[in-house]
């Protein structure tokens, strides 16, 4: 299958082992991966602060550069699919665009997060990959409760050679990031980490994983700044690992 | 009650208990500092999450239930005018009064009036939200009429001159030792021995409220639901202090918020069945008292509804907006709300907390201008979407939450920090080759972070992230650079 990639702004700038983990592992399963180079930013971060008008452009520019791209688009994120699938038309419909709303809802019945796109649409949970560490898995709210990924990462992960999960205590909790929302009020965002932190060190793991950067960037900031050990590895790095290439820690 | 800014104060506000003094992060700054807060409300949402996610799922058709909750309101609000012209025709036929209040001191100037034509000095009060709103128990107390909370948890907050912090549980805050040293303090003719054991508690209150009922000859009320089609009123409570307050005094006063109409008995069934569950985790409501006007020998014999628009017309003009209207006040969005769970009910400002008060709040005041306290509501959430799945009509809280913070952008009358970079990463993000140089700029953070974390870095916003987050230093190569050295030229 011909698949375009979705990196995100923060995948492609600061953790571009996410996309890339995403290409190497759908490759290795054979199939197409395009990436559009002259993609840029989803606009959740416009949409979820309030900036509807701003972000008005930047779903026009995304609309235009992965409509024709490929069958379907894949993104290593379940809030900027969450966005793609439930803000993108929305936001054109409010800008009095309903041509754009409509191509924005056509490809958003084609935009998968990564563990969808595996297991619904290429019905796979066995990737063959390998990953000898103990793990323990943050569903983050977006996948959960807005496209409903439901256990499909997990079941992912149960099949990784070498890997132990470990079951999070209130996993489903959200870990405060929130976008906008871990600056505008970090007091609170900071109270909520601190439980999901605690959550995280109580199941000895070496890896916290989860399927979207940001989220990771909070808790792994969270992680570092306590100097706790345990380190934040995107999903996609944990399915791309394999026996021959292990990800760097 | 004024805020350093000099703003409007309550008593000036036509709003009453709504728009708060200070904004949520500055609100929340404190209350997540105070340990026993903490604590108490994660014990007390920790409790009632689990007692309600146990009651839920013991319900085959619960999906079904939320939805025809959800059908029931939005065909109320789709025609609400002629449902409260009906209700409206009901009670007066059935011998009531139906009074309409534009705001809350419309609302209070009329339930004080009332009272005053009666001669009494002290009414009895069932809680309710809607009076919270109009702050009529100040009103009352201004022209010498003494208003008396009759729900314990609504005594405990009212004997402690404090603030209520949740729809169902006004008291959250407060642990059964701090209730005792209120009693002890508060409470005339309490027995000095008194424990923090909750039954001897509750005895206290019970002693001390059931004189007050036995004397009263007022009652006020507000209402949980109200049938149209034959101008019944329903009050859903779990002590009994209700049914007294509806029954022993002679005048009745209800004050209900205008969406608070379904249109027949047969949509009250409904929400009898999500009510309970969602709010105390109950399979079924302990009293639920209904009445119909005025019947001869039984009951108050004076019975007055005030119908409470206070901003609710605003809400409603809102095609999407309006679905706020629907909540039926269970308090399940506060209690699976984890920014509530840290930050409590008052920082939030407004008579209506949580997920819910945060959508609910600046539509009925509107947002006014760029300081307007009620516009950093809908930004106290991280829209995690937990009050959505937990909603028993199913409003779409986080969907409402962006909807709000649009509408407090568009309010904003002077640029502002955020505005700047907003529009800065925007026009950014709207081009490929800006975006590249925003990518190389972030490179620079290589400088500071060689030790693979940067702790803290200068501008706007930075302060707030690295009070307690690193962040990774920038990659070497970003990812277009590596798919262009990896893969050649792009599609």
């Amino acid at each position: 299958m011909k698949i375009a990639l979705v990196a995100t702004c923060l995948g492609d700038a600061l953790f571009p082992r996410a996309p890339r983990a995403t290409v190497e592992l759908l490759e290795r399963l054979g199939h197409e991966v395009v990436f559009p180079a002259d993609q840029t930013c989803c606009g959740q971060m416009h949409v979820n602060t309030g900036y509807l008008d701003l972000a008005l452009p930047l779903v026009r520019h995304h609309v235009e550069v992965f409509s024709g791209a490929a069958d379907v688009a894949v993104a290593p994120s379940g809030s900027c699919v969450g966005c793609v699938r439930h803000q993108h038309a929305m936001v054109a419909r409010r800008g009095g665009d309903e041509e754009l709303a409509q191509a924005a809802e056509d490809l958003a019945h084609r935009t998968y997060e990564l563990s969808e796109l595996l297991v619904d649409v290429l019905g796979v949970t066995d990737v063959g990959a390998y990953y000898p560490h103990r793990v323990t898995y943050h569903p983050t709210c977006h996948s959960l409760r807005m496209l409903r990924v439901g256990d499909k990462p997990l079941r992912l992960l149960r099949e990784v050679r070498g890997l132990t999960l470990t079951e999070l205590p209130d996993a489903e909790v959200c870990c405060g990031f929130g976008g906008t929302f871990a600056v505008k009020n970090a007091e609170t965002s900071t109270a909520m980490l601190a439980d999901k932190m605690a959550n995280v060190l109580s199941t000895h793991s070496e890896v916290c994983t989860a399927g979207d950067t940001s989220c990771l960037m909070h808790i792994g900031g969270g992680l570092s700044r306590l100097r706790s050990g345990v380190r934040t590895v995107h999903l996609a790095e944990i399915l791309a690992s394999t026996a021959d290439q292990e990800v760097p820690a | 009650m004024t805020t350093d800014l000099g703003m409007p104060t309550v008593a000036s506000d036509p709003y009453g208990h709504l728009r708060g003094s200070e904004s949520f992060p500055v609100a929340a700054r404190r209350s997540l500092a105070d340990t026993q807060l903490r604590q108490n409300l994660g014990h007390a949402t920790r409790t009632i999450r689990a007692k309600r996610a146990g009651v839920v799922a013991e319900v085959d058709d619960w999906e079904e239930l939320r939805r025809a909750g959800e059908g029931v309101k939005a065909d109320v609000m789709a025609r609400l005018p002629e449902l409260l012209v009906q209700f409206e025709e009901a009670v007066t036929a059935r011998g009531g009064v139906v009074h309409w209040a534009r705001d809350a001191v419309e609302a209070n100037r009329i339930v004080v009036d009332l009272v005053r034509g009666t001669g009494v000095e002290e009414v009895v009060k069932v809680k309710s939200m809607a009076t919270q709103e109009t702050g009529l128990n100040e009103a009352l107390g201004e022209a010498g009429i003494a208003a008396l909370e009759t729900d314990l948890a609504e005594l405990i907050v009212q004997l402690s001159d404090d603030r209520p912090s949740h729809f169902l549980v006004p008291a959250i805050h407060r642990n059964r030792s701090e209730i005792r040293d209120i009693f002890l303090r508060e409470m005339p003719d309490v027995d000095p021995e008194l424990t923090d054991e909750p039954r001897l508690l509750a005895m206290a209150a019970r002693a001390h409220l059931r004189r007050k009922f036995l004397s009263a000859r007022v009652g006020i009320s507000g209402a949980n639901f109200a049938v149209a089609d034959t101008g019944t009123i329903s009050v859903v409570e779990s002590e009994g202090n209700g049914r007294m307050c509806l029954t022993l005094p002679d005048t009745l006063i209800t004050v209900m918020g205008v969406e608070k109409i379904v249109p027949t008995w047969s949509d009250l069934e409904v929400f009898l069945q999500l009510l309970p569950r969602s709010s105390t985790g109950e399979r079924m409501n302990p009293y639920t008292s209904t009445w119909s006007g005025v019947t001869p020998g039984d009951g108050p014999q004076t019975f007055h509804v005030v119908l409470l628009d206070n901003g609710r017309s605003n809400v409603l003009a809102s095609p999407d907006g309006r679905q706020a209207l629907h909540c039926i006040r269970c308090s399940a969005c506060l209690n699976v709300c984890p920014v509530y769970e840290r930050a409590g009910g008052h920082a939030y400002g407004s008579v209506y907390p949580g997920p819910i008060g945060a959508v609910l709040t600046p539509q009925l005041t509107g947002i006014r201008g760029t300081d307007d306290v009620s516009a950093s509501l809908p930004y106290a959430s991280t829209l995690c979407g937990a009050c959505f799945d937990a909603c028993p009509v199913r409003i779409d809280i986080p969907h409402l939450l962006v909807q709000q913070r649009a509408a407090a952008v568009d309010a904003h009358t002077r640029p502002t920090t955020q505005d700047v970079a907003m529009r800065a990463a925007a026009a950014a993000m709207s081009s490929p080759g800006r975006f590249s140089l925003v990518e190389r700029a972030l490179k620079l953070g290589r400088l500071i972070g060689r030790s693979g974390r940067i702790r803290s870095v200068p501008g706007p916003g930075a302060a707030a992230w690295f009070g307690a987050r690193d962040m990774p230093t920038p990659p070497a190569e970003t990812f277009r650079q590596w798919w262009a050295r990896t893969r050649g030229p792009s599609s």
